[in-house]
């Protein structure tokens, strides 16, 4: 076990590490990544490189930001719970104050003319950068006939049914769950 | 009372959120819309500001919305953004300590075989219901949006963009090139 002094030293390091990651990423979740590795791993050398790869993959395969689950994940290697504390409270923390300021700038100018003009151009412009996102997780997703139906279902049902997205995952994350249940059965015999 | 709701509806959109950046669009979408927290075209001028600043997209996001909701803007971003966060922080605390039955297990790979590409048809669906509020915003009568000039610069704006997105141009770059368009036009026609 550490000693109290130590660990609120490294609960303190890990609250600032995490707060220039937050201050410094942009585009969150996987930009953060080399920021981590750097800082994390060659710097304060508190995990390794492979530690890395697994916080990318339980991100992957765990709810919420990337960012939220990397910052936990690290904190509480290196400190155990107040560890995971203070380096979620670092990284959320930057975003949240930088997010407050404009709010209250966009409320006071979001009706000038010249930021309105700017916005509609803008807003077909996140239209091409979403698209690209999208074309990026196509890409990143397994390929084969399960992932297909699934996205041509999850798709139609909410596109055509307007079936609430919560329970289309739900049902994908069950039919996810049953189909590789089957396949795996199936090389067994 | 609205700051409990932020924080609820944002702790179901932390809890259903599989994967970074914009894989949490889909529920955003449906819940700002559903509540009435703010119109689709607020929401895409958002993603453009939580493009250019940093931090990840669901603490903006969830910062965002709480300011503008709420009558104390900052306790509303405050709780939307404890919602958005609680869920990762317990689960990757859970997963933390049972880190090698998580990993090898079987369940959490065959739900994330259903879930991946769920996501993508979500987001598809998702950038669809975008796509419409961009080229056909509610102040213009359907057809009639073909003659005005808006509706083909924003195509105009949207093809270039996507072009210089798959070229991978940063997003800053992108966002910038739309607004002066979107001012330079806006002044013009």
């Amino acid at each position: 076990m550490l000693k109290i002094k130590d660990k609120i030293k490294k609960a303190l390091q890990l609250f600032v590490v995490f707060f220039k990651i937050g201050a410094f990423t942009f585009g969150g979740g996987y930009a953060m990544i080399p920021l981590i590795q750097h800082e994390i791993a060659e710097n304060k050398k508190w995990v390794t490189e492979d530690d890395i790869l697994e916080i990318i993959a339980i991100s992957e395969s765990t709810p919420g930001p990337i960012a939220i689950n990397s910052a936990t994940f690290v904190g509480y290697r290196v400190c155990g719970f107040w560890g995971s504390f203070f380096a979620t409270l670092g990284v959320v923390l930057p975003s949240f104050l930088i997010i407050l300021a404009i709010s209250a700038v966009l409320s006071e100018f979001g009706d000038l003319k010249p930021v309105k003009y700017a916005f509609n151009g803008i807003r077909a412009g996140v239209l091409a950068l979403l698209f690209k996102a999208l074309w990026t997780m196509y890409k990143k997703c397994p390929k084969g006939a399960v992932s297909y139906i699934v996205m041509a279902f999850s798709f139609l049902l909410t596109a055509i049914l307007d079936i609430p997205v919560l329970y289309v995952l739900i049902g994908c994350a069950v039919f996810g769950l049953v189909t590789s249940i089957i396949v795996d059965r199936r090389n067994k015999t | 009372m609205i700051y409990l709701e932020l924080f609820l509806t944002f702790f179901k959109i932390g809890l259903f959120t599989f994967g970074g950046g914009y894989a949490m669009l889909p529920l955003i979408e449906e819940e700002i819309t559903a509540n009435g927290w703010m119109a689709l075209e607020q929401l895409v001028n958002f993603i453009a500001v939580s493009e250019s600043t940093p931090g990840p997209f669901a603490i903006n996001i969830a910062t965002y919305v709480g300011s503008q909701v709420a009558p104390i803007g900052v306790f509303g971003s405050a709780c939307a953004t404890l919602g958005v966060v609680m869920p990762s922080f317990i689960i990757i605390l859970i997963v933390a300590k049972i880190y090698d039955k998580f990993k090898n297990s079987k369940t959490v790979k065959g739900v994330m075989t259903g879930l991946k590409p769920a996501v993508v048809g979500l987001i598809a669906n998702a950038i669809i219901s975008i796509a419409i509020s961009v080229f056909f915003p509610v102040s213009l009568v359907s057809l009639s949006v073909f003659k005005t000039l808006q509706f083909y610069v924003s195509l105009a704006i949207f093809g270039v963009c996507t072009l210089l997105a798959f070229k991978k141009v940063h997003p800053i770059i992108i966002i910038l090139l739309s607004a002066v368009v979107g001012i330079a036009t806006g002044y013009l026609l």
